[in-house]
């Protein structure tokens, strides 16, 4: 163990690293979300004085702002197709690739390459598959629904290619869980006659929880930041708003309501927290076996 | 589940059944993962058609549709049109040093963690990590007040400010991933031996020899996959810059597309090959650092 007591030079050489790292991170990451939580409670608008009114921005939020409730819905929307669709999907697709089949290689590139491309990426070809007058779908399909621009349906197709995207992501965190199962489990409950679905259930899924909960809050996190793809095809306006879009708008565009968009940013990360603190929990539980 | 016995080694679906008997699963199991996998890739095969086929013949017969003429113009055309050569640069001047000094920090806070015991080491792990998971809009605003008042000389930002700065997106990139760096770095510098860092100690080496010339060498692997993460991660960013940039010319290449829409027509076909062009770095990278990428996703999420 290490006893000895640093010289002077490595003081100051761990002084400077650290240092740097910790100012870094206060003033770039921490700070900013204090002082956001702070803003929350005042009517700043980027000029004015800076005046406290309490919280009466999350008044206004829940009763006076109609974007906000079709945005919760729509994360909320968006958490339930990641989690109950896409997730599962990952897992199984897992599964079947963990056998080692020839080409199973080939199957992953396919299902992971979207995970590489940016969601801003994502946002234009999926107005290529979707746009009404020619996009693809309505050529295959016969159909002139207008997928992107009927705000009764689009955040269902969004999510469907937001979806493409965490397929991939899920599948390969998965596959790696599974690669490290002990395959003697697995030999003896085949050995005692359990089918391979009563292997999985009963004998693999249980011995992969600490991966079910990162790749639980990684949906999580993932439907909260959810923001580039909705962006990128209409500015998440029109059926597409999101938490994260109102955040954005409020504080961006022209109209700077500033201590505004920072109680829906608070709201935010209050959710975003509980998730997170979940998800360290985990991975540090683990450091004290 | 297949047996480890019965390892199969490059077994055609079709000769399996002569091996074993019934195994017709086998076949089955491809059939569907194939048609996955043909799903998935199917947007982006349709992107590649569409970027090839002039927007007159598409808007006469749709996408759905077999080519009279096939051309690379587009290509060149959202080349010039979209001034990619600029945004590629501009990327490459925000991802490069953001890459190196993202690793640089968190290799030497990670040896400081994991190798030297340092009082508090296990909270500064948690914050730094948890910095990570935050939605980046949560702090947007403060930072963007932040950024417009802290002033730069002439020769690192011609706004004179953090904002609209390549500086001011290198600095958040960094602190944004820092904490997943970290977290990675630190869980491998674990599994490091730790004799060799002692009996350098003993030798007298001090901290920084022991971080750069004995532990860093030996972190290459997860260097090599958080770099090629990293790479991807920052080069996709497109929030970051629409709000902490404003002039137009400094954007990354991301939002460049935008140039390619028109104010009342855009041509799909060529917004398709601007979309191709802009993901063809990171489709490179990943071709090339395939390992690495699947190993930098992995290493984070299940602690290697």
């Amino acid at each position: 163990m290490i006893t000895r007591r640093y010289s002077r030079r490595d003081l100051a050489v761990l002084g400077f690293g650290l240092g740097a790292a910790v100012l870094v991170n206060v003033a770039l990451i921490w700070g900013p979300t204090l002082a956001s939580v702070a803003l929350s409670g005042t009517d700043w608008n980027g000029i004015s004085e800076l005046r406290w009114i309490g919280t009466r921005n999350y008044g206004d939020l829940a009763g006076e702002y109609p974007p906000f409730w079709s945005a919760v819905r729509n994360n909320v929307l968006w958490l339930a197709f990641l989690g109950l669709i896409a997730t599962p999907f990952g897992l199984f697709c897992a599964v079947l690739l963990d056998r080692r089949l020839k080409l199973s290689r080939v199957y992953q590139s396919a299902l992971y390459l979207p995970v590489v491309l940016s969601l801003a990426v994502v946002g234009f070809i999926a107005q290529l598959v979707y746009s009404s007058d020619y996009g693809v779908l309505n050529a295959v399909t016969g159909l002139t629904t207008d997928w992107l621009g009927d705000s009764s349906i689009n955040i269902w197709v969004v999510m469907v290619a937001a979806a493409w995207r965490h397929v991939g992501y899920v599948m390969i965190i998965y596959l790696a869980g599974l690669k490290a199962v002990d395959p003697a489990l697995k030999e003896a409950a085949a050995i005692d006659g359990a089918s391979e679905a009563q292997t999985f259930f009963r004998v693999v899924f249980p011995t992969l929880r600490p991966i079910n909960v990162i790749v639980f809050v990684i949906t999580v996190i993932e439907a909260l930041r959810a923001f580039d793809i909705v962006y990128a095809i209409n500015k998440g306006r029109n059926g597409l708003e999101l938490l994260s879009v109102l955040v954005t708008e409020n504080i961006v565009g022209e109209a700077s309501r500033i201590g505004f968009g920072s109680a829906i940013a608070v709201i935010l990360l209050v959710i975003s927290m509980g998730f997170i603190v979940t998800y360290l929990s985990q991975l540090f539980k683990e450091d004290h076996r | 589940m297949t047996l480890t016995a019965s390892r199969p080694t490059a077994v055609e679906p079709g000769q399996s059944q002569i091996k074993r008997p019934f195994r017709p699963l086998r076949l089955v199991l491809h059939v569907f993962l194939g048609l996955v996998a043909l799903g998935w890739l199917l947007p982006l095969l349709l992107a590649v058609y569409a970027s090839l086929r002039p927007y007159v013949e598409t808007a006469e017969l749709g996408y759905f549709s077999l080519p009279r003429t096939l051309t690379l113009d587009y290509y060149s055309q959202a080349w010039s049109q979209a001034d990619l050569p600029k945004y590629y640069l501009n990327t490459l001047i925000i991802v490069v040093p953001g890459v190196i000094l993202t690793l640089l920090m968190a290799s030497f806070t990670a040896f400081a963690i994991a190798r030297l015991r340092i009082p508090g080491r296990r909270v500064l792990l948690v914050v730094f990590t948890a910095g990570n998971l935050l939605p980046p809009q949560v702090l947007i605003t403060p930072l963007y007040t932040l950024y417009t008042l802290i002033p730069l000389p002439w020769w690192l930002s011609d706004s004179l400010s953090l904002y609209d700065s390549y500086l001011g997106l290198i600095l958040i990139h960094v602190a944004f991933q820092f904490g997943f760096c970290v977290f990675v770095l630190a869980n491998f510098m674990r599994t490091i031996p730790e004799e060799i860092s002692e009996a350098a100690m003993v030798d007298g080496a001090g901290v920084w020899r022991r971080y750069w010339q004995l532990t860093l060498p030996l972190c290459r692997p997860a260097l090599a996959a958080l770099s090629t993460l990293q790479f991807t991660w920052m080069y996709n960013d497109f929030l970051w810059a629409l709000v902490l940039m404003s002039s137009g010319d400094k954007l990354p290449v991301t939002s460049a597309l935008n140039n390619l829409r028109g104010q009342f027509f855009t041509d799909y076909n060529l917004l398709a090959a601007g979309s191709l062009l802009v993901a063809l770095p990171t489709l490179i990278v990943f071709q090339l650092l395939h390992k690495q990428f699947v190993s930098g996703l992995t290493l984070g999420s299940t602690k290697g």
